[in-house]
């Protein structure tokens, strides 16, 4: 019943796009400052930063953002380890994008922005992510997209990333939320 | 885990979380808004029937770092004055709407107690010369920060261990993180049976100064009858105390901890505590850190029923 919508081609083909819209709505990479939201946001941001380094040629810094304490659900999830948090500074004046594997409900970006709001006041944020899945809960939209993936509320989309799962794709399988 | 009330027992991966845990809680408590929101709404009592200055500030600035609100209870103040008992006084606390208790008690298995009779959380911040767990996770994450991790290493604990609850919790704590821990005190002040206690004992500082990583110096508790087991304090000093002498016979890298507060000048040197290789400030810095790991792990989440 699983179906694998992205193979790891797809998956660099999006990241690669994404980068170029990045630079192509900021007008190059002046104070641009990209976070991925962790676990698997990370990893993607760092890739999303290295492809803008080969289009414009400049550094570009990234980093990591635990929202595991801004959680709106603390009270109902499972226990999980806290990531770390490694945001480049300075956030104050930077345009930040958020990055992460998965949109779907939004509250994870809600909680991503009251976590950025206690590090410092970005002069814009903006969103990408490889898959939006729909079903929002929150009037959040991302400006980058890999791919938009309707699925119903009964499916679970994954992604994987090669450097936590040793292979980039995606895939839908049934049962569950996430 | 439901309460955390010794460290005896615990396993070394449940230890090893909360360090983890403590650890990101170290980077927030250093960002430009050192709160994050994860405990709103909830609320920490802090019941400490026995004075206390440094834990129930620091378990405070806890709970506050994660946005829970608090209440405390000094016991001078409160009805225990008028008679009432620990169990109607414990009752009435959790009437009000506390959602963890953090409880210090003289009297050993206080905390043990309320957690039968309380349905939420207890941490144990010090019962008797029994356990006081949260000390001696702040004590492994100093140790850890300094050398990556307890395995192997040799840590001597010096002085009233007999009376110190300090010492108990560490030795369990260090031993279960893999640290080769020798309890280091004249016979009267090392426990009564070591039976059970995963550490070597010697009444000799000197035969094993050279070898350790970490020395961790106890209090001379003159209030559990601490001073009344050797014959003078100038005694106390000459055969287990960190004098400049034997702070410079130590190995070059090897750090120096205290519980506090000091006694300077008896189990410690005024310069070795003031010493860069001296970790105590350190030590009450990721105070507040290990407790709002242990807070947010008992408080947050599903719990494990």
């Amino acid at each position: 019943m699983t179906r694998r919508v992205m193979d790891p081609d797809d998956v660099d083909r999006a990241l690669t796009r994404i980068a170029h819209e990045i630079v192509e709505r900021n007008r190059g990479t002046d104070d641009l400052v990209l976070v991925g939201i962790h676990t698997r946001g990370e990893p993607l941001a760092k890739r999303l930063a290295a492809a803008i380094e080969r289009i414009e040629g400049t550094e570009v810094l990234a980093g990591g953002l635990d929202i595991g304490l801004y959680r709106d659900d603390i009270d109902t999830r499972p226990k999980t380890e806290l990531g770390k948090t490694d945001v480049p500074e300075p956030v104050d004046g930077a345009t930040v994008v958020l990055v992460d594997d998965v949109l779907y409900t939004g509250r994870t970006i809600r909680a991503a922005l009251d976590a950025l709001a206690d590090l410092g006041r970005p002069a814009r944020v903006q969103l990408a992510v490889l898959v939006d899945r729909g079903h929002r809960e929150l009037p959040i939209r991302p400006d980058y997209i890999g791919k938009n993936l309707p699925t119903a509320l009964d499916e679970r989309v994954t992604v994987h990333v090669a450097e936590l799962d040793g292979d980039d794709g995606v895939v839908i399988e049934p049962g569950g939320t996430t | 885990m439901n309460h955390f009330l010794t460290t005896e027992g615990v396993s070394r991966e449940d230890l090893t979380a909360l360090l983890d845990d403590a650890d990101t809680f170290v980077e927030v408590l250093e960002r430009p808004i050192p709160k994050v929101p994860a405990l709103r709404g909830k609320t920490v009592a802090t019941m400490f029937f026995e004075p206390s200055t440094r834990t129930k500030l620091s378990f405070e600035k806890a709970a506050k770092a994660l946005s829970a609100d608090t209440m405390s209870f000094s016991p001078g103040t409160s009805s225990l004055s008028k008679g009432e008992s620990l169990k109607d006084t414990v009752l009435t606390v959790e009437a009000m709407g506390t959602d963890a208790m953090v409880v210090r008690h003289k009297a050993t298995g206080a905390p043990w107690r309320i957690a039968e009779w309380v349905d939420q959380p207890v941490l144990n911040a010090g019962d008797g010369a029994h356990q006081h767990p949260t000390q001696a996770l702040l004590d492994a994450l100093t140790i850890r920060q300094r050398f990556g991790t307890l395995d192997r290493l040799r840590i001597g604990i010096v002085g009233d261990i007999r009376h110190s609850r300090v010492a108990r919790s560490d030795v369990f704590a260090f031993s279960t993180l893999g640290a080769d821990v020798t309890m280091v005190a004249p016979r009267t002040l090392l426990p009564i049976n070591d039976d059970g206690w995963p550490a070597a004992a010697t009444e000799n500082l000197d035969e094993v100064l050279s070898e350790l990583d970490v020395v961790y110096l106890l209090r001379v508790q003159a209030e559990r009858g601490g001073a009344s087991v050797f014959p003078s304090l100038s005694e106390y000093t000459t055969r287990y105390g960190m004098t400049r002498e034997r702070f410079s016979r130590l190995k070059p890298d090897t750090v120096v901890l205290h519980p506090g507060p000091m006694n300077r000048g008896v189990e410690i040197a005024a310069e070795v505590a003031d010493d860069e290789r001296s970790l105590i400030l350190k030590q009450v810095a990721n105070g507040v850190a290990v407790r709002m790991a242990v807070l947010f792990r008992l408080m947050g989440g599903e719990h494990d029923e």
